[in-house]
């Protein structure tokens, strides 16, 4: 790590240190200990569909259809899908979803197809209640599904829906059935409702308890809802102290389903729900299909998870990085030969190509830019909101483009000497000239990503700078965000959004100050990160309450009652 | 909270009792000789909907000259021409912002929609529409329904805050499947039998509202205010299902036709304008069978992105970067698009007129508030936005005029709508955007 990339966080870290009065130079020196960190609110947060399907499945296998519309997830202004979803409840019409979706489900599960191999016990007689299969069967998936053990009372109202509903529909498979709809359409399962407790130390500080902490680490690095052994490692304790706490996030960071977890945070933090939207003029751009828009978000988070989980490589490479991943739709867009004529091959790009990193991959400039022509505002703005987080000003509600954008005018045949005009107005150029110098550096390639040279028969020029570094092209461009620190503080930043579900408070500056550091130190590596952030207290801490007074959640209170 | 029985233990007895089974003879007529009521007494319902588009319109070739009564027909309204005196025209309504920073395509329909503007691009609810289908829409159905012809479920300007912004169905067949599928009961089939299952589904919903004190108890205040609204959502399921566990009012004007065809998402142009017509025939035929009285169209975002097949900018961008014409004095193809909605606008107030309930119609019994995000789009000027009523609200309301505002505060639409609903308000609005004026001119 070299000084001067650290300077500007240094200066916010200092002034944090000064005011908050908790953290000494000489720690700061001596490394070991974390910094403390104030923590936030605990979250309420609505899973994800995503997080929904995985879960289902994750239960009761692959074969579940889970058909139906859900809420649309919300991406809150320069935040994560993950922020929305300690924003969003549920609407009139979602529930109605939600319930559908129950339905279907637990039909499915119970029916002839399935009852034996979901449903572990076996009726007296399928055309009555039998109380104890049925409490078996929902005390094990209830525990699952609600990412904690079922209270007695839960347990009991459970069998008790589902031995009524057997008799009055005379069978005790749709009994049950009516019982899981009913756990699936339960708050316990749709949100992920966090609980507090005291920290064990005295303090009288709080943190997560202990499912809460499973339910972190596990959508953290998983994307996916805590398997039978962390839940069990809550249970005992486990979680709580170091020992326990390091043996599980080691399991889950050595599983497979590492790679779910990096692609779902990558797949937030890089907008990827856009592609849900993602259209092109056809008679313009005839290559582009929804195949070619489906492989291009694959694209990339197959370039992804090849670099940073299974070659544990380092975060700045994907700027830079030659190699990927291409179908053969991609290879039209692409220009290269790919010889799978249905999935996916390696592919390098030759050195001196101009297609070097992720900002040349489609899911990135198709995906900024308009339906009929690139954008080098809007993939400036990309970079720096979504790469480096930084925020750009909405433009003046007054702005007039008109000089800017005819491209019918013989003196502004390329995008740049339309912004150039535009940047004339005083009013335009401040913001202009944050976004403009990146996107334009991309504009060898078109709004369906394809590689150009020219634009209305007028050269293109790619050349800019950025942090004062000239660069030449979109591949150059890439090399200067691969040095700016700004882009190693972001993703720490988005990856602990992403993991408590908010920004970051005020006081956690300093300890996420410290982790960049760390991230630095370990070569940027995401399994590292993940790692540092699952065993730190500061993902666990809770800020004292302010008002409202939330209690344990009631399966765990005993642990809490323990730990005071 | 233990002192009163709980909501499940009475279910429970009710689950136990019969399944209903009456069956009714055909009537000749369900009306009574008027048309204005059911043969039963009950009155025939008043529907409330919203019909919003982006981007506005160039004001000097849209609004009439002419006030009151037959108006005259200008160049952006000549598609309702044969339907002018079923349609008034709201002009010169403004959105005082107070200071804020005017969000460009938001400041304009939070300002219509909830009476206050947001600076930072968030919302501030409830649109008006859900203070009405709070009101108004608990007998039926469904309490809304809420759809949007671009392929995205979150266009969609009905809203309670931001946690609660109401999806829009996207894709006729699966808007119909949601309405007129197996939940559906037929009003006019001779047999009427309780489904069991349906009470089954009651006492898993009620366990489930059971523990709501609880639940509320355990997090702190914006949390619980959202695990609230779960509830109520809960709440009108629940109410869904004791509607359904009911024989149904006979309706001869229910005659639900077959599912339209799948459609997928697109924001092109011809594509927007077939997926609204078909969801506009699932939503009249919902009007009909009774299933809600409150809808909510959205044809495109406020941003609208739709673009014309052949053409490299959308709506939006063109509107923005498209030079005006000197010779016509206005942007030709960002023009050509308002002419293509205010076209399709007329389209559904004409079916709606379609649809005869005795010897009025459909339309007569509804109104309808169309309006869009801004003025003149290029420079998103939110005072003057277009709007317009249809339908007469079941005689409440007078139609065909040009009511110009004069500088009004905007929500003087929304408070009169709300109160022709029967919601009980008096003031609507915050800061400058309050009112208690409603528009009596317009009302009979």
């Amino acid at each position: 790590m070299s000084g001067w990339k650290w300077k500007s966080l240094a200066g916010v870290a200092l002034a944090l240190v000064v005011g908050a009065g908790v953290w000494a130079w000489s720690d700061f020196q001596a490394q070991p200990r974390e910094p403390s960190s104030s923590g936030g609110p605990a979250s309420v947060r609505r899973l994800t569909e995503e997080q929904y399907r995985q879960t289902i499945a994750e239960l009761f296998g692959s074969d579940i259809k889970v058909g139906g519309r859900f809420e649309p997830d919300l991406r809150p202004e320069n935040g994560l899908i993950a922020d929305g979803s300690s924003e969003v409840a549920v609407t009139p019409s979602g529930f109605e979803q939600y319930d559908a979706l129950a339905r279907g489900i637990a039909d499915q599960v119970v029916d002839k197809d399935h009852r034996d191999i979901l449903v572990s016990c076996k009726p007296a007689s399928a055309e009555a209640p039998d109380d104890p299969c049925a409490r078996q069967f929902l005390s094990k998936t209830g525990r699952l599904l609600f990412r904690r053990p079922l209270t007695a009372d839960e347990l009991n109202t459970e069998v008790a829906v589902a031995h009524e509903s057997a008799v009055k529909l005379g069978n005790f498979y749709a009994g049950l059935g009516q019982s899981l709809a009913g756990m699936l359409d339960d708050p316990d399962f749709l949100f992920r409702v966090e609980a507090v407790a005291k920290t064990p130390d005295g303090t009288g500080a709080r943190q997560l308890d202990a499912y809460s902490k499973a339910e972190r680490l596990s959508f953290l690095i998983w994307n996916a809802t805590p398997d039978d052994s962390l839940l069990a490692a809550a249970e005992r304790g486990d979680l709580d102290t170091r020992k326990g706490l390091t043996r599980q996030v080691d399991r889950l960071l050595a599983s497979p389903r590492l790679e779910g977890g990096v692609r779902a945070f990558f797949a937030d933090m890089l907008g990827f729900d856009s592609f849900q939207e993602l259209q092109k003029e056809q008679n313009l751009y005839p290559k582009f299909s929804l195949q070619v828009a489906a492989d291009a978000k694959e694209q990339t988070l197959r370039t992804i998870v090849d670099l940073l989980v299974a070659n544990d490589g380092d975060y700045r490479d994907i700027f830079t990085t030659r190699k990927t991943f291409v179908t053969r739709s991609l290879g039209a867009i692409y220009e290269i030969p790919v010889d799978n004529a249905t999935g996916w091959q390696p592919y390098e790009f030759p050195a001196g190509d101009p297609r070097a990193g992720l900002l040349t991959q489609l899911s990135f400039v198709a995906l900024h830019s308009h339906a009929g022509r690139s954008s080098p505002t809007l993939r400036g703005k990309a970079v720096r909101e979504l790469l480096l987080c930084q925020r750009v000003p909405a433009p003046p509600s007054n702005v007039d483009f008109a000089l800017v954008d005819n491209t019918a005018d013989p003196r502004f045949r390329t995008a740049r000497d339309r912004l150039t005009a535009h940047r004339a107005n005083p009013t335009c150029a401040g913001c202009h000239a944050i976004m403009d110098p990146i996107g334009l550096a991309l504009e060898d390639f078109d709004t369906v990503g394809e590689y150009r040279t020219t634009e209305n028969g007028a050269p293109i020029d790619s050349s800019g700078q950025l942090n004062k570094i000239p660069f030449q092209d979109a591949a150059g461009l890439g090399k200067v965000i691969h040095d700016d620190p700004s882009a190693t503080a972001c993703l720490v930043r988005r990856v602990y959004e992403y993991g408590v579900g908010r920004a970051p408070e005020k006081g956690e500056a300093v300890w996420l100050n410290d982790l960049n550091r760390r991230f630095a130190e370990d070569g940027y590596r995401i399994p590292q990160l993940l790692r540092r952030i699952a065993l730190s207290d500061a993902f666990y801490r809770v800020a004292p309450a302010s008002g409202s007074v939330p209690s344990a959640k009631t399966a765990s209170a005993s642990t809490s009652i323990r730990e005071n | 909270m233990n002192l009163t029985p709980s909501r499940r233990g009475v279910l429970r007895g009710m689950l136990g009792g019969a399944a209903v089974s009456v069956a009714l003879p055909f009537l000749d007529c369900f009306l009574n000789a008027n048309g204005t009521a059911l043969a039963s007494g009950a009155p025939i319902p008043v529907r409330h909907g919203s019909w919003f588009w982006g981007l506005g319109c160039n004001a000097a070739r849209w609004v009439p000259q002419k006030t009151g009564a037959d108006y005259d027909i200008t160049p952006e309204l000549s598609a309702i021409a044969a339907c002018k005196d079923q349609i008034s025209i709201l002009s010169g309504y403004n959105c005082p912002l107070d200071g804020k920073g005017n969000i460009a395509h938001q400041s304009g329909w939070q300002a219509i929609r909830s009476g206050s503007v947001r600076g930072n691009g968030s919302v501030v609810g409830p649109s008006y529409d859900t203070i009405i289908s709070d009101a108004i829409g608990q007998d039926t159905r469904f309490r809304s329904l809420d759809m949007s012809g671009v392929g995205d479920p979150k266009s969609s300007y009905t809203y309670r805050n931001i946690s609660v912004v109401n999806p829009s169905e996207i894709d006729p067949a699966a808007f119909y499947a949601r309405v007129f599928g197996p939940d559906f009961r037929d009003p006019n089939a001779a047999d009427f039998k309780a489904d069991p299952r349906l009470m089954a589904r009651q006492s898993v919903l009620s366990a489930i509202a059971d523990k709501r004190q609880k639940l509320l108890s355990q997090v702190g205040a914006a949390d619980r205010a959202r695990l609230d609204e779960y509830f109520t959502s809960l709440r009108t399921v629940e109410q869904q299902i004791a509607m359904q566990l009911e024989k149904p009012a006979p309706n001869l004007a229910c005659v639900p036709a077959k599912s339209p065809e799948h459609l997928d998402p697109s924001h092109e142009l011809s594509a927007v304008l077939k997926n609204h017509d078909l969801l506009a025939e699932v939503l009249i035929m919902a009007l009909a069978c009774n299933q809600t009285k409150v809808f909510n169209i959205a044809l495109t975002e406020s941003n609208d992105t739709v673009y014309r097949e052949g053409e490299d900018r959308s709506h939006h961008q063109m509107s923005h970067e498209e030079p005006m014409d000197e010779k016509l004095g206005y942007q030709p193809v960002t023009t050509s698009y308002v002419l293509e909605y205010m076209k399709t606008w007329a389209r559904f107030v004409e079916r709606l007129g379609s649809v005869k309930e005795g010897d009025r119609t459909l339309l007569d019994n509804s109104l309808v508030f169309a309006h869009s995000d801004t003025n003149f789009a290029k420079t998103h000027a939110v005072d003057g936005i277009p709007m317009m009523l249809a339908g007469k609200a079941g005689g409440k309301v007078k139609s065909g005029i040009h009511l110009p505002g004069n500088g009004d505060p905007v929500t003087r639409v929304a408070l009169t709508i709300m109160q022709v609903a029967g919601v009980n308000i008096s003031k609507f609005g915050v800061g400058s955007l309050e009112t208690s004026k409603p528009l009596n001119a317009l009302l009979t």
